[in-house]
């Protein structure tokens, strides 16, 4: 137990143990306020209206969006792309972090991961309702059939089936193993009968046992281990989606690093935007400090840099490829007529994190705030400009078009983002936003409060 | 085992609790259990803990899932259903590693889950009585196996943990 000078305190205040366990049960247990009640309505509202917008999808097909022959993805890949990526923030945090040993991960890997969870629910709709037909969806499954027929599995769109069934599987498990002792926690705290039999029975009669800790930190070791090279591999397969078509602008080798570093950096945008409202909006001030502000920010630099590193290369490359097409897709896209999207993409996401390198502004919550949804807005105009630039001229001339969504691909995208709130919202009030367990296991190491005087173990 | 007597000595924080237990261990005592609100480090060392083989079980479960995506894929392009894509050959092995590895993953993972809640006897229960009910609160328990007459255990527990601040015994 050893306490470094050096280091800011994680967790502020002098915390006692119990002081995390109530601290943290609060806004579970309290009822909630005002906010939270304007949250859920206006996130419930968008999740009804995205709702009927895939009805009116699927009831009459495909045609109400505004795709047309040359551009056959729009935003509903593009939404599918982004929230993607936004998950992987979650995993990056609680599994690449967990083998780093980063302390500063136990306050808000909770959140990240149940953001991974809805983000890739909200992405897992979109290929499926742009299948047209949702209800023959399963046909994407290999299963033996009367057909006689298998998926061709020499298409990333079929690996991308297999990656993001196995992602959300994973995410799944891994956020309520992690869960499951919290869960314990709320339990023994909560005090309506109803409420109580509920968690006993998610908590699985969890007691705290030695024995079962050390199997519980082996598995959750196992299960990062396993989420690491997963989450590098999901974005990949996603990116090979495009990256092995012959379309100019999509054929780049890369990609698969692209994308990765793309999903951390625009998912680490999407946690910096969510903590700095729960932190505020729960009082959790003591727990998600600046100083875990701080920290994101310097991820986002880093994973930002090679975002800007990797646009630079795609000018260079196509330059020096000698293709025309090539060329002229680059060039159509910074002087075409979706120029706005391109540089409305370049300055969200090359200069806007470069600004993180001064310290003032990293450490400043209001601007970590905007620049978060600054880059949000960035990196969904990323997926934008690859599939609807890329597509919209290509090598035919004569099959050249342009493509505008309808109110209908608008509806489902700002469905997908009030389902994401919505759930986020009731994550909050049915289980404990930060990892209790884990928080406490840093306490004595990263706390304000010195350790108590150890004795020498006579051993 | 579940039924066996114990005392319950109730700490309120890791460190004497962890010097209990080297005490407890080094005496003529025996551990029963040691419940803690989070994993205290080297309390498995303590307690002289078997590494767990969930582990190994991992490595089974993921084995069998890769080989079973591979071979799966490979029956399927090469007896099942022979197509040629692209002109490239049936057996197009790098085309299968993605899917070989998600489904590696994927039974890795349900594996190691599925070992930890067998192995520790994780099932919803109805009924649940905590032996303390701040042990995921802020109290750490040790539970030492208590002999015929209870008392003596009791009276030999208390001599021995005299010089250990902030002991309760139950």
């Amino acid at each position: 137990m050893l306490q470094s000078p050096i280091r800011v305190p994680l967790i502020k205040g002098n915390k006692t143990y119990k002081d995390v366990t109530e601290d943290i049960l609060r806004p579970m247990i309290n009822r909630p306020g005002k906010v939270w009640y304007l949250g859920i309505s206006l996130s419930g509202s968008a999740l009804l209206f995205g709702a009927v917008m895939i009805v009116w999808t699927i009831w009459h097909g495909i045609g109400t969006w505004g795709l047309n022959r040359t551009i056959g993805w729009g935003w509903g890949i593009t939404n599918f792309v982004w929230w993607i990526g936004i998950g992987h923030a979650g995993t990056f945090i609680s599994a690449i972090l967990l083998l780093f040993r980063q302390k500063w991960r136990t306050s808000i890997n909770r959140s990240a991961e149940a953001m991974t969870i809805f983000a890739v629910i909200c992405a897992m709709l979109f290929p499926i309702i742009h299948m047209g037909r949702p209800l023959l969806g399963f046909f994407i499954f290999p299963y033996p059939n009367f057909r006689g027929l298998w998926v061709n599995f020499n298409s990333p769109l079929v690996w991308d089936v297999f990656a993001i069934s196995t992602y959300f599987t994973v995410s799944l498990i891994f956020w309520y193993v992690g869960l499951i002792p919290d869960i314990g926690t709320v339990r023994d705290k909560i005090k309506s009968r109803f409420k109580k039999t509920i968690y006993n029975v998610l908590s699985f009669g969890w007691k705290g046992s030695a024995r079962h800790w050390h199997r519980h930190e082996v598995v959750t070791l196992i299960l990062a281990a396993l989420a690491a090279p997963l989450v590098l591999s999901v974005h990949s397969i996603v990116s090979m989606d495009f990256a092995s078509s012959i379309v100019p602008g999509w054929h780049t080798t890369i990609f698969p690093p692209y994308f990765v570093a793309g999903a951390i950096f625009s998912g680490f945008a999407m946690v910096l935007t969510l903590m700095i409202i729960t932190r505020k909006a729960l009082h959790l001030e003591d727990y998600i400090t600046v100083g875990h502000v701080e920290s994101m920010n310097k991820i986002i630099i880093a994973t930002g840099s090679i975002v800007g590193l990797a646009y630079l290369t795609e000018l260079f490359i196509s330059w020096y490829s000698g293709v025309e097409y090539e060329h002229f897709v680059l060039l159509n896209r910074a002087t075409g007529p979706y120029w706005w999207a391109y540089w409305i993409m370049m300055t969200a996401n090359v200069i806007s994190p470069q600004l993180l390198w001064i310290k003032k502004l990293r450490t400043n919550l209001v601007f970590t705030f905007c620049l978060s949804i600054v880059i949000n807005i960035g990196m969904w105009f990323e997926r934008f400009v690859i599939v609807v630039t890329s597509l919209h001229r290509d090598y035919l001339t004569s099959s050249w078009a342009m493509y505008k969504p309808t109110i209908v691909e608008v509806g489902l995208f700002l469905g997908t983002l009030g389902l994401f709130f919505t759930a986020f919202f009731l994550f909050i009030r049915v289980f404990p936003v930060i990892a209790i367990a884990e928080v406490k296991s840093v306490l004595k190491s990263s706390g304000e409060k010195n350790p108590p005087k150890v004795e020498k173990n006579e051993k | 085992m579940k039924n066996k007597k114990y005392i319950t000595v109730v700490f309120d924080d890791e460190v004497p609790m962890l010097q209990a237990v080297h005490k407890i261990q080094e005496s003529d005592q025996s551990i029963q259990d040691v419940l803690t609100p989070f994993p205290v480090h080297g309390l498995d060392k303590a307690l002289k803990m078997k590494r767990t083989r969930i582990p190994v079980a991992g490595f089974i479960c993921g084995a069998i899932g890769g080989l079973f995506g591979f071979l799966f894929q490979a029956w399927i392009f090469t007896v099942d259903y022979p197509l040629v894509f692209g002109g490239k050959p049936y057996l197009s092995v790098p085309s299968f590693i993605p899917v070989t590895f998600e489904l590696t993953v994927l039974f890795t993972a349900v594996g190691v889950v599925s070992a930890l809640f067998i192995r520790s006897r994780f099932i919803p229960r109805k009924k649940f009585e905590p032996i303390h009910d701040r042990i995921t609160d802020d109290r750490f328990v040790i539970l030492v196996d208590a002999a015929e007459n209870e008392e003596s255990t009791r009276s030999s527990l208390q001599s021995l943990l005299a010089g250990i601040s902030n002991v309760e015994i139950v």
